[in-house]
């Protein structure tokens, strides 16, 4: 029988079927950081239980974490309390730990793959919707909640209903200035932010085919903020490239037993999906988002749609332009910004500063915008110094710092204040994401860096 | 953490007719700190009940006495965006023993399930008869048989069946949780690792 490949990895993976429930679901690797796991710790003593295979769980402390002077103690006693945590925790059960100071230490979703825990097939979850990240190598990967990652922790499994397939093909090519991300708000406008719930999706077709890992990792990244609880890219050449020779990755024969199974990672030809859409790649254009969920964008050079030509209701609609202080009718070029920050896990690699570079070469940050370039690792971090690009933001007037989710979810220090407007490379654009009052644009690295040199939301393919 | 069971909830309810309701309004990553699984109600929909002075947003329906009750109505899409668990904690913690929507975020679903708060997914029609009565009367009650798998306005009698599946309803009805479950078939597991390639 025809199957996708989000089913051989799925049913690789069941140890029991629950009839009319959930599927007993083996986990290959397990993630965790700071901030949802202390409680799963702290369940799992209660019950007197221990961690099944610790081998099989690593630990990076990124939500929480300062970007600014990381050698120093960290400041905020309840921050300091939850990244010691980790440390303990990580330490008691023989897990590895990635804590502030490790050149290991990042975001979690940069450093899994960098290190080569995410592996073709394979089952990978974490306390972070995000996970969705991993699906870039044929791995299925995504998000739990506390609670199940004690299960994780004690069991090395989860139960998880399967959830239902979608493909979404994207053909053709992208034109000038149109970088993953775009696809990606692209996809997730077409589909709303609840478009794809109850599903995972399978990315397919040219456009995909011809992205980097980099690009793959920020789609899949994203695939979360349309309700999917996961993104899958089948491996190809460019995966096992990517993987090869990594820390975590098999060596030796084991590599060749694993490239022969990750060969046969593909969705047969009559596979069948319970929804299939496909655009054409050349109708994207460098998007932006207009409103408080990652479904509200549009191409760059349109004006902020009327509430009666959108999707859901009218009165959530009116209170999300009410929150952002726009009016339906509206360009969004030309808007003013105070704050711009590159980085995430869906915007914190290698090629989003090199797209960020790309425009700022040469030119110089606007006096209005406050900018934070935030790496996601310490390995794109000395990438960033070794291809020059950092001398290239100093002199644009640009400072990096350190590695952290810092401004994508502003649990550190790097908040937008109230009343502020950023530009920012992350994920989400939430009501007070990035702080209190906080309003957010989501866009592109190439997007953020237009804005950046400009001090208005600007379209980058008039800079390139 | 086991917790208690869910059999028959009859209560008043809390209007919150707002579709897309994240879980960064829900619980803002601000308060996120913690190492324990306390005190989260106080900071349930933060920044949607207080002003950043923490005076109180007297507009927001949490902080109207007339509303209240162990069940919360949510619009369309409710608990979308981040998987943190503590969304679910901070709506038990405050109180909340069900939330009733006409749809759902998976990962929130999920994780109301695993600590005893039931998600129940009417209709949008049922979801306006439900808004509509308690614009009519604050006080009017909505009871939720798990048993059965029904939700009822007991002012009108009109009622409406909700999916859980059958483990689910299980664990719910006995308290029981997945941790219960899966430390039981701890050889299963060990065997089906020991087969895994990597």
């Amino acid at each position: 029988m025809s199957t996708t490949l989000f089913d051989k990895v799925w049913d690789s993976h069941v140890v029991r079927k629950i009839k009319d429930g959930p599927d007993v679901f083996f986990i290959d690797r397990h993630l965790i950081h700071e901030v949802t796991s202390p409680v799963a710790f702290l369940g799992l003593k209660s019950r007197n239980n221990t961690v099944i295979y610790p081998e099989r769980t690593f630990a990076t402390a990124d939500h929480n974490t300062p970007t600014i002077n990381q050698h120093l103690p960290v400041e905020d006693p309840l921050s300091a309390n939850q990244l010691k945590a980790l440390e303990e925790n990580s330490a008691e059960w023989g897990i590895s730990h990635w804590g502030l100071g490790d050149e290991k230490n990042g975001i979690v979703h940069v450093v899994g793959p960098e290190y080569g825990i995410t592996l073709p097939g394979a089952t990978i979850v974490c306390g972070d919707s995000h996970t969705s990240t991993h699906g870039a190598f044929g791995a299925i990967a995504f998000g739990i909640g506390t609670s199940e990652v004690e299960m994780v922790l004690t069991s090395q499994c989860i139960m998880q209903p399967k959830p239902k397939k979608m493909r979404i093909n994207i053909t053709g090519g992208l034109g000038k200035g149109v970088t993953p991300k775009d696809v990606a708000l692209f996809i997730i406008s077409k589909l709303t932010t609840s478009g794809a719930t109850g599903y995972f999706v399978e990315y397919a077709g040219d456009v995909f085919k011809q992205m980097s890992m980099e690009g793959r990792m920020t789609v899949c990244n994203l695939s979360i903020e349309m309700g999917a609880r996961g993104g899958i890219i089948a491996p190809d050449g460019k995966t096992f490239e990517y993987v090869n020779g990594r820390l975590f990755a098999p060596k030796g024969e084991a590599w060749d037993t694993a490239m022969t199974y990750w060969k046969t990672l593909k969705t047969d030809e009559d596979a069948v999906f319970d929804k299939e859409l496909t655009f054409d790649g050349s109708e994207i254009e460098p998007m932006i988002t207009y409103g408080t969920n990652p479904g509200m964008g549009t191409g760059i050079s349109q004006n902020i749609p009327n509430a009666e030509d959108v999707e859901g209701g009218v009165a959530t609609y009116k209170k999300s332009l009410n929150y952002m202080g726009f009016s339906e009718g509206e360009a969004m070029i030309g808007k003013h910004v105070d704050y711009v920050f590159i980085g995430s896990c869906t915007n914190g690699r290698i090629e989003d500063f090199r797209a960020f570079a790309s425009i700022v070469k040469g030119r110089k940050k606007a006096d209005n915008i406050t900018a934070w370039l935030v790496p996601g690792s310490h390995i794109v971090e000395a990438k960033i110094k070794e291809e020059g690009l950092l001398d290239i933001f100093h002199k644009a007037g640009f400072v990096l710092r350190e590695p952290g989710c810092s401004a994508c979810l502003a649990m550190n220090d790097d908040k937008v204040p109230a009343g502020k407007v950023a530009v920012s490379t992350s994920n989400r654009n939430f009501e007070g994401r990035q702080g209190p009052g906080s309003k957010t644009l989501l866009a592109s690295p190439l997007v953020a860096a237009a804005t950046a040199v400009t001090g208005v939301v600007t379209d980058p393919r008039t800079l390139l | 953490m086991a917790y208690d069971k869910f059999e028959i909830l009859k209560s008043s309810a809390v209007p919150l007719p707002i579709e897309n309701v994240d879980t960064d309004q829900i619980i803002p990553a601000r308060f996120l700190k913690a190492t324990e699984r306390k005190g989260f109600g106080d900071n349930l929909f933060r920044d949607w009940r207080y002003n950043p002075d923490n005076s109180i947003k007297e507009e927001f329906v949490l902080n109207n006495p007339i509303y209240k009750g162990k069940i919360l109505v949510g619009g369309r899409n409710f608990g979308s965006g981040s998987s943190r668990e503590h969304a679910a904690w901070a709506v038990y913690d405050y109180g909340f023993r069900c939330v009733v929507s006409s749809f759902f975020a998976d990962i929130f679903r999920g994780n109301c399930l695993n600590i005893g708060v039931l998600p129940v997914q009417v209709s949008a029609d049922f979801l306006e008869k439900i808004y509509k009565a308690i614009e009519v009367d604050s006080n009017t009650e909505l009871e939720i048989n798990l048993q059965n798998q029904t939700i009822t306005l007991l002012v009108s009698g009109e009622k409406e069946s909700f999916d859980i599946n059958d483990y689910k309803k299980e664990n719910m009805l006995n308290g029981y949780d997945d941790i219960d479950y899966l430390t039981k078939m701890k050889e299963e597991i060990q065997d089906f690792a020991s087969k895994r390639p990597f």
